[in-house]
């Protein structure tokens, strides 16, 4: 492992320790019995089969948006557009599976596919933008999200609603959900759907001639220009693609067992964790299973946590921004990579002294 | 009469902490009210010199006397602060605020909380006519034309209080009416008893408007001349030299067939400024064309126009036969062409990434190295390894990042990556600026291998060395045109390519760059 | 319908609608002066709508409750900055990482303070007061226009103008422009950029946090979960469709608040609101378009000249 790499890993754990005694002494700032709410924290998707399998299905939206993420971040487009992606992806599923009453099998298969596209359509409006006007894609791309909220409210309200029940739309038919996987959980196939989605974002990232092309200009933008690399069509193909992925997993979402109805009235914020798992992940998607089962078993213990003490749920926001805040800061530990970096040159040194000698 | 000294910079060194030695026991000394020339090719040390004494470098030794006390400079504040102002080559002005407010920026004169924008207009007004500058200081600088934007960069550095001025290529933006105005403006400053470093290796403009002139070379000091008692020739045979002549044992050439046609070829940069004026030449398999010439005299714009990334030009580009107009840089990189960019960093490489990923930019398409979706990471794993071997890369192993190697090292990663596409063209832009004796050398050999194998090159470089031993034509660049065309490298003297260098001379009837 | 668009409690509605974001976009717009895209104005601005409330209720004083408010929110622009500027932070990672502070944040301080959980109903907080101009509200419609908003909203107006003068009127307004501008041009006069955006950036968090205040003190009476509501980020598109100007950001946020207040009285009507919620952002988005093409293409001509 080289050095970087090492000194990578190092400040991740490091960043992650320091989030978390920040959050031990929030906890003890704010429980009455704080030893106690921090052992739910930490143990609590592990005490029973039904906690740790939330753990599990609260991972796989995480994996979809993460993984979109890591491919538009990689080609260093700082899309936020993936939470209105994901967003759509669910209605479009939601859509299919009332309108089109297709037959079992072929039902979800068709809706998870659209609701792809429409999220790959979505992320390339922010794309087309920038491409045809130079608007910067960050900002274009949270005016979008809300677009996207409104939009997909709208189509409930006035076309799927089910007045019985007020802001959802009609329950989704049985044909078109997916199956529980094990007995007493929400666990469903999505989860195999999203770790082969994890393993390909990768293998287009770091095996394909394409993914290769994206990192290149998402390092150096005029290396890739001189080395005859099209900048227009890697910022499309980035972006289509990570709306691909995340308006899947929209549409797989929906159609799971935690959800019986369209009824997202509000973004869900898995495009802001996304970011998180990209992070983490250090734009890897083959990382992002790990980083996600991360995010999603601190949710869990939280939401553990919050119903056996007097903690609540909101002290996980804390860890993951202290967690990023520390990750990102370049010059944090800096002093002590740059002592790494200087004792692996001097032995270098030594060795080439030693060849010559 | 001996005049007054009004700064001495005695015995200056600096040592920069990559180990090269910028500046070797350098001595300048300015008298009041003087334009005084600083003389030297690219990298001679004149802007380190400067940026000691503008305070950006702190010298390893030596001491200024300004004005007969001896004086550290600390930042370029500072440097303000004891009225020495600079003229930077590149502007740093604020495009989007007025002339005035460029001017006041920092100093700015206050009405209670306010600037007191008509004071500063009026001053900026007052300033720019006691020198004869005629500018509307209300205009805002994205607006202004070049010449006009210099002007405000002097006025800036006077507004300050600048008694010596330090101009770093003034000239070299503009155009040739501009630079008269230039001249007869900085005639007034003298007059007025303003002091002039003026960083230049044009040796008519230093003829024409300096007094005295101090030469550099190598990071010495060759001595300090009377403009009116030195003529260019000597100027010329001082700045323009070589330390140690160092030849190649150069196989018998054999030329094959003409692999680039360039006709009337002309460029002008993004400011408008013609660069490269009506060049017509051909190029031959088997022969290295190098370029001589003084930086910014059109060579850049040469280079990325033949590789495809500028394309406006008028005039015609043909590779192995076909037009290149139409061509994208893929589609002329895949005529086999090979180009080694002038900046490692911002050009040549993804820092950031490893060797590995660095090694196939130009190639990681070919059926050897992936299939229609994949790439093939066995082979590109191996054939990196082979490469690194081959051309020494000093590194511990291909999946370091790149950024991480020294220079020398990065370049021959950029050279191994370019030189294994198997090449009919290459074109090397300063493919050896910076880096170490071994790496030189080693790069310099290939290229004269491939020369043997059959492959045409341009390669331009402004090590005199470099052009001297490996060209087999040798053409040297002045304003945008060959000034100069020579077939037979040998029988050129260094002091002669001075002297088409610098515009002292150039052939009247260009031969030998087109091939019958 | 006309009759309630016409109406002086219509105009309220405008004037309660812009207030928030426009104190928002002008921290934008501040920030974006000096060269950083300050996104962590929705958690500066979630953080400032709780401290309100809980600083007015401990001191009893609206006022105090203000001023401790916009103390704290300087100071988080000065984290914000401390992580850019000192520890090279990408600016927008942090500004992520400070939104996901204050969503948790703000739940548990709320907790922590009065035991409530989403809305702070236990919490006796001061809102800022309504102001009755002398003499001005006595002046037939006129007067029910213009008198007896609540004092943020004057003050959002005000700050309009005293912005605008900071930013083009004094030497820091033109140093924060130069150093956002030309880093290398302002410093080659001595000026220190790190200190310039330290600065810009902690005003950037005193003009949010009163934007923040006014949502909790005034927009409505408390505070709860999540209330700024994707405002910070509005405010940022609302400021760089307005130029990161203070008068088009202005401008934009009036279009904001405009659209606000018709979405909310077109809910009696049968156009769908949703339809109508989704103008602002679509216009935003077109504005943005138009903008930056416009802009691209002056670039463009100024290198050619």
């Amino acid at each position: 492992m080289s050095s970087t790499r090492k000194f990578e890993v190092l400040r991740t754990v490091v960043a992650i320790l320091i989030a978390l005694l920040i959050s031990f002494g929030v906890i003890f700032l704010v429980s009455d019995d704080p030893l106690n709410a921090i052992s739910w924290l930490l143990t609590g998707p592990l005490k029973s089969q039904r906690n740790f399998f939330n753990v599990v299905e609260s991972m796989i939206p995480l994996i979809f948006t993460g993984t979109g993420v890591c491919i538009m971040f990689s080609a260093n487009q700082i899309n936020l557009a993936s939470e209105g992606a994901f967003h759509i992806g669910g209605l479009v599923s939601a859509v299919v599976a009332l309108k089109l009453a297709l037959p079992a099998g072929i039902s979800p298969v068709v809706a998870i596919l659209l609701s792809a596209c429409a999220g790959a359509l979505f992320t390339a409006i922010p794309a087309i933008l920038k491409i045809k006007t130079s608007a910067d894609e960050l900002v274009s791309s949270l005016m979008i999200n809300y677009l996207a909220l409104y939009f997909s409210t709208f189509i409930m309200k006035y076309f799927l609603q089910d007045p019985a029940v007020g802001s959802a739309s009609y329950p989704i038919p049985e044909a078109s959900t997916l199956p529980t996987l094990i007995a007493r959980t929400r666990v469903h196939p999505g989860i195999f759907v999203a770790l082969a989605v994890a393993v390909l974002g990768y293998v287009f990232l770091y095996k394909t001639k394409i993914g290769y092309q994206l990192r290149l200009t998402g390092e150096n933008q005029q290396f890739a220009e001189y080395s005859g690399i099209s900048i227009v069509k890697v910022i499309l193909i980035s972006q289509l693609l990570g709306g691909f992925i995340a308006g899947m997993g929209g549409g797989i979402e929906l159609l799971s067992p935690i959800y019986d109805r369209f009824s997202w009235t509000s973004l869900l914020g898995y495009g802001w964790d996304a970011i998180i798992i990209c992070t983490l992940a250090k734009k890897n998607p083959l990382y992002t299973p790990l980083s996600a089962f991360f995010l999603a078993y601190l949710r869990t213990g939280a939401s553990i946590m919050a119903r056996y003490s007097d903690v609540s749920l909101e002290i996980v926001q804390i860890i993951q921004g202290v967690v990023i805040l520390f990750i990102v800061a370049q010059q944090f530990l800096s002093r002590y990579k740059h002592k790494m970096i200087a004792r692996e040159a001097k032995a270098a040194l030594k060795e080439e002294e030693e060849e010559v000698g | 009469m001996e005049k007054q000294a009004v700064l001495q910079m005695l015995n200056i060194m600096k040592i920069y902490s990559n180990g090269v030695v910028a500046n070797e026991d350098v001595t300048l000394e300015l008298q009041k009210g003087e334009i005084h020339a600083l003389l030297g090719e690219n990298g001679a040390g004149k802007s380190t010199l400067m940026k000691v004494l503008f305070g950006i470098e702190t010298p390893d030794q030596g001491k200024i006397i300004l004005n007969g006390r001896e004086v550290t400079i600390k930042s370029p504040q500072d440097a303000i602060s004891k009225g020495i102002g600079m003229v930077h080559q590149h502007f740093m002005l604020v495009p989007s605020l007025t002339v005035a407010e460029n001017i006041i920026l920092g100093v700015e004169p206050k009405k209670g909380l306010f600037i007191d924008f008509n004071k500063a207009v009026a001053e900026a007004e007052a300033i720019s006519k006691t020198y004869n500058f005629d500018i509307d200081v209300t205009a805002k600088v994205e607006e202004i034309p070049v010449g006009i934007k210099q002007k405000v960069e002097i006025l800036k550095a006077l507004y300050r209080g600048a008694d010596i001025l330090i101009l770093d290529e003034p000239t070299a933006v503009l155009t040739p009416q501009e630079t008269s105005e230039l001249f007869v403006q900085l005639k007034k400053l003298r007059e007025n008893g303003h002091t002039i470093i003026f960083i230049s290796h044009k040796l008519d403009e230093i003829k024409e408007i300096c007094d005295r002139a101090t030469i550099m070379r190598n990071g010495r000091s060759m001595g300090t001349y009377s403009v009116s008692e030195i003529s260019t020739d000597d100027m010329s045979r001082l700045m323009v030299g070589r330390e140690v002549a160092l030849t190649f044992e150069k196989s018998p050439q054999h030329l094959t067939d003409v692999v680039m046609r360039v006709r009337d070829l002309t460029v002008h940069n993004s400011q408008g400024i013609l660069k490269v004026d009506n060049l017509s030449f051909d190029l031959k398999g088997g022969e290295i064309l190098g370029i001589a010439g003084v930086e910014g005299n059109g060579q850049t714009e040469l280079i990325d126009t033949l590789n495809g990334i500028n394309k406006k030009y008028r005039g015609t580009i043909e590779i192995k036969g076909s037009d290149a107009r139409p061509l994208s840089i893929k589609g002329i990189r895949d005529l086999k062409l090979a180009h080694i960019p002038e900046d490692r960093m911002a050009s040549g490489c993804a820092g950031t990434l490893s060797i590995l990923e660095n090694m196939f930019s130009n190639q990681y398409d070919q059926p050897e190295y992936s299939g229609r979706v994949l790439l093939k990471r066995k082979v590109l794993s191996r054939r990196c390894d082979e490469l690194i071997r081959e051309y020494r890369v000093k590194c511990k192993s291909s999946r370091q990042q790149v950024g991480m190697l020294s220079g020398g090292n990065i370049q021959k990663v950029i050279v191994a990556r370019e030189f294994s596409n198997q090449p009919d063209i290459i074109i090397a832009n300063q493919p050896t600026r910076g880096i170490d004796v071994g790496a030189t050398e080693f790069i310099r050999r290939r290229l004269l291998e491939f020369r043997d194998a059959g492959c045409a090159i341009i390669l331009v470089s402004a090590d005199l060395n470099e052009i001297f031993a490996l060209s087999d034509r040798l053409a040297v660049m002045y304003k945008g045109k060959f000034a100069g065309l020579f077939t037979d490298v040998s029988s050129v003297t260094e002091e002669e390519l001075g002297r088409y260098m610098l515009g002292l001379k150039h052939a009247e009837k260009l031969e030998g760059a087109i091939y019958e | 319908m006309l009759q309630t668009i016409f109406s002086a409690d219509f105009f309220a509605a405008i004037l309660r609608a812009t207030t928030p974001i426009l104190f928002a976009t002008l921290a934008a717009a501040v920030a974006a002066k000096c060269g950083i895209i300050n996104m962590a104005l929705e958690g500066m601005m979630l953080f400032s709508a709780l401290f309100g409330v809980i600083f007015s209720s401990m001191t009893q004083s609206w006022l105090a409750g203000l001023l401790i408010t916009m103390v704290l929110g300087g100071l988080i622009g000065l984290i914000l900055a401390f992580f850019v500027l000192n520890l090279k932070t990408d600016e927008i990672l942090a500004a992520i990482a400070i939104n996901l502070v204050a969503t948790g944040g703000t739940v548990l301080l709320m907790l922590a303070y009065s035991g409530d959980r989403g809305t702070s109903t236990s919490i006796q907080s001061v809102p800022a007061p309504a102001l009755h101009i002398p003499f001005l509200q006595d002046i037939p419609v006129l007067g029910d226009l213009l008198s007896g908003h609540n004092l943020l909203v004057y003050l959002a107006l005000i700050a309009v103008v005293v912005i605008h003068l900071f930013l083009y009127k004094t030497p820091l307004g033109l140093r924060i422009r130069a150093v956002g501008e030309t880093k290398n041009a302002a410093e080659s006069v001595g000026i220190s950029s790190r200190r310039v955006q330290y600065i810009a950036l902690t005003i950037s968090g005193v003009l949010v946090s009163m934007g923040g205040f006014f949502m909790s003190g005034g927009y409505m009476s408390m505070f709860t979960k999540d209330m700024a509501a994707g405002r910070g980020y509005i405010a940022l598109a609302a400021s760089s469709m307005g130029g990161n100007t203070p008068i088009g950001g202005f401008l934009v946020s009036v279009l904001f608040g405009i659209a606000q207040a018709v979405a909310n009285v077109m809910q009696l009507t049968t156009i769908p609101t949703e339809m109508i919620q989704m103008l602002p952002y679509l216009t935003t988005l077109v504005g943005l378009g138009i903008y930056s093409y416009s802009r691209m293409k002056k670039r463009q001509r100024l290198a050619g000249k």
